[in-house]
């Protein structure tokens, strides 16, 4: 009897290893196989990469509707997550279609059906590498400029002065504000690796971060007729003045004060 | 075969003469003893190329695509939605809520197969086609399995598969899904995904019969459990039953042909059971057959068998 309990004891811990196993190698897979990819170009309207990976049902029907076939689904050979709708400008870009097909097609909403107005969608950013760009060599290019949908707005051209021998470089500036990340730029790059390319722009993005105050970019620029009472009522804690007096005596800090008794 | 029960239930009366199964002769006995066999194929074969002709050649019907999208999630006629209700599940239990067409999809789906049983791993998988082929060349070249794995292994992985899609937050098995990856890739371009139907077959071949079908694949498991109650069953006429054991030779899940539960129901009443039907035309005193649910009694209330 105790012999008994005992087999179906070590059976049941048997089976829980093997169980563990298995799904210690299958969350491995998990991992590298579902693993959100920076490197994904998704389509318009695609949720934020790891709810995309939850969302995605991986039926294509957005491929489908993809009147230029620039949805592609990744095979299990490709570098990335297998079966998911992504796309390379270079080969096709997204013409950003104007009645967005592609997204009223997603039925699990892993493309949000919000997106109505092709302009708001955010399917990259466009990046540009001003050592193998011709507009920044001096040649006047600006292909890229010519062929954004959002010309003006997602890239502009700035011209810079140079010596009085060259005439001034006229260079494109992607804004990332209106880039859409269409790739049409990557696509007409005339040169023999684009030296514009959309790719996510977490890859690339920074943030300034709240900490910083570019005066000469708020409302009350602080100039030599500033004066403290025009600040915004948000940032008054520059101000010694106003800050609440110091309990303990001067040039005891913060760290100090925790051990007066 | 243990499924071939004894002979004391049937009260004394003289036991017929045990017939096994003679092929026919002519092509067209042939082919009426295949005729399931055909109807599945047309069914596999035929689903795909309307997922595949849509997408390549532009089938269309009323004006719309016919069927565009795959086994995961397509849409018939521009209309109608269908999903993977399996597939839905996981992504839910990932702690993502959809939208509702794709919920739609999975509901009508789900009725479907509460309605039709297991139905489809016979006739509409595609990986079916594969593990048929190895099934039928290992009985060929008589090989034997590697080792012995309980067909409950498979209900173990549909639990995992729910808990993995939980703690990863993806749908688990949908990621590695071997029938997902065959059939996208038939749809979208083949690539390295056949490895895995690949796989499957030398599995099925060399290592264990119905290896993947019948022991591992929690789709199948999700569907068996789904279609316990389902109305289309395969009807058992005990009286004329001789226990020869030819439909328990050729049915991939041999143990949901309990001839005992069999008799005491009038029908095969395993969810687990694929409705293949292989075992109709096998038998050689026609005692199964297609039935509805409520349409068959237990032997004692039958009417004359033939």
């Amino acid at each position: 009897m105790d012999s008994k309990r005992r087999q179906f004891l070590l059976k049941t811990v048997q089976g829980a290893a093997v169980a563990a196993c298995g799904g210690l190698i299958w969350a491995h897979l998990l991992r590298q196989e579902a693993a959100a990819s920076v490197l994904a170009l998704r389509p318009p309207g695609a949720l934020a990469e790891v709810d995309f990976a939850a969302a995605c049902i991986k039926c294509g029907q957005c491929a489908q509707a993809c009147p230029y076939d620039t949805l592609r689904m990744a095979r299990a050979e490709e570098v990335m997550p297998i079966g998911t709708p992504y796309f390379v400008p270079r080969d096709i870009p997204c013409y950003m279609c104007s009645d967005v097909p592609c997204v009223p097609a997603c039925p699990t909403g892993a493309l949000n059906p919000a997106l109505k107005d092709i302009s708001k969608a955010r399917m990259g950013l466009a990046v540009i590498d001003a050592e193998s760009c011709l507009s920044w060599q001096g040649l006047r290019c600006e292909v890229c400029y010519r062929v954004c949908p959002v010309k003006g707005d997602a890239i502009s051209i700035q011209n810079h002065p140079r010596k009085t021998s060259k005439h001034a470089l006229f260079v494109p500036i992607v804004h990332s504000d209106a880039c859409t990340g269409c790739g049409m730029c990557e696509d007409a790059c005339p040169t023999e690796e684009a030296a514009i390319r959309v790719i996510n722009p977490k890859l690339v993005q920074g943030r300034i971060g709240s900490h910083y105050r570019l005066g000469w970019k708020s409302d009350t620029p602080i100039t030599q007729e500033f004066q403290p009472s025009q600040l915004p009522a948000a940032a008054p804690a520059l101000l010694p003045a106003e800050a609440p007096a110091p309990q303990t005596a001067p040039g005891m800090d913060t760290l100090n004060q925790g051990l007066e008794p | 075969m243990s499924a071939v029960f004894d002979s004391a239930r049937e009260s004394g009366a003289p036991r017929k003469p045990v017939r096994l199964y003679t092929p026919p002769a002519t092509l067209g006995g042939k082919l009426w003893g295949w005729r399931y066999l055909i109807l599945r194929r047309v069914t596999q074969i035929g689903i795909l190329l309307m997922f595949f002709g849509t997408l390549h050649w532009g089938w269309r019907l009323m004006g719309a695509p016919l069927l565009r999208g795959n086994l995961s999630a397509s849409e018939f006629v521009g209309i109608v939605p269908l999903a993977d209700p399996f597939a839905v599940l996981q992504q839910l239990v990932s702690g993502h809520w959809l939208h509702t067409t794709v919920l739609l999809g999975a509901a009508i789906l789900l009725l479907f197969y509460a309605v039709a049983g297991r139905v489809f791993c016979a006739w509409i998988c595609p990986m079916n086609m594969v593990t048929d082929l190895a099934g039928w060349l290992r009985s060929k070249l008589g090989i034997n399995d590697l080792f012995r794995l309980s067909r409950s292994t498979r209900y173990w992985i549909l639990v995992m598969a729910l808990v993995l899609s939980a703690l990863m937050g993806v749908a688990a098995f949908e990621w590695v899904s071997p029938i997902s990856m065959l059939h996208r890739e038939i749809i979208y371009g083949i690539g390295l995904g056949l490895s895995a139907a690949l796989g499957i077959f030398i599995l099925d071949l060399l290592i264990l019969k119905h290896g993947w079908c019948g022991h591992l694949c929690p789709l199948g498991a999700f569907y068996g459990l789904l279609g316990k109650q389902a109305w289309l069953r395969v009807r058992f006429d005990e009286r004329s039953c001789t226990h020869c054991g030819e439909c328990a030779r050729v049915c991939p899940e041999p143990h949901v042909l309990n001839l005992r539960k069999a008799a005491d129901k009038g029908r095969v009443d395993f969810g687990e059971c694929t409705n293949c039907a292989r075992c109709i035309p096998i038998c050689p005193e026609d005692s199964l057959d297609f039935a509805w649910r409520w349409s068959v009694h237990p032997a004692p209330q039958t009417s004359t068998p033939n």
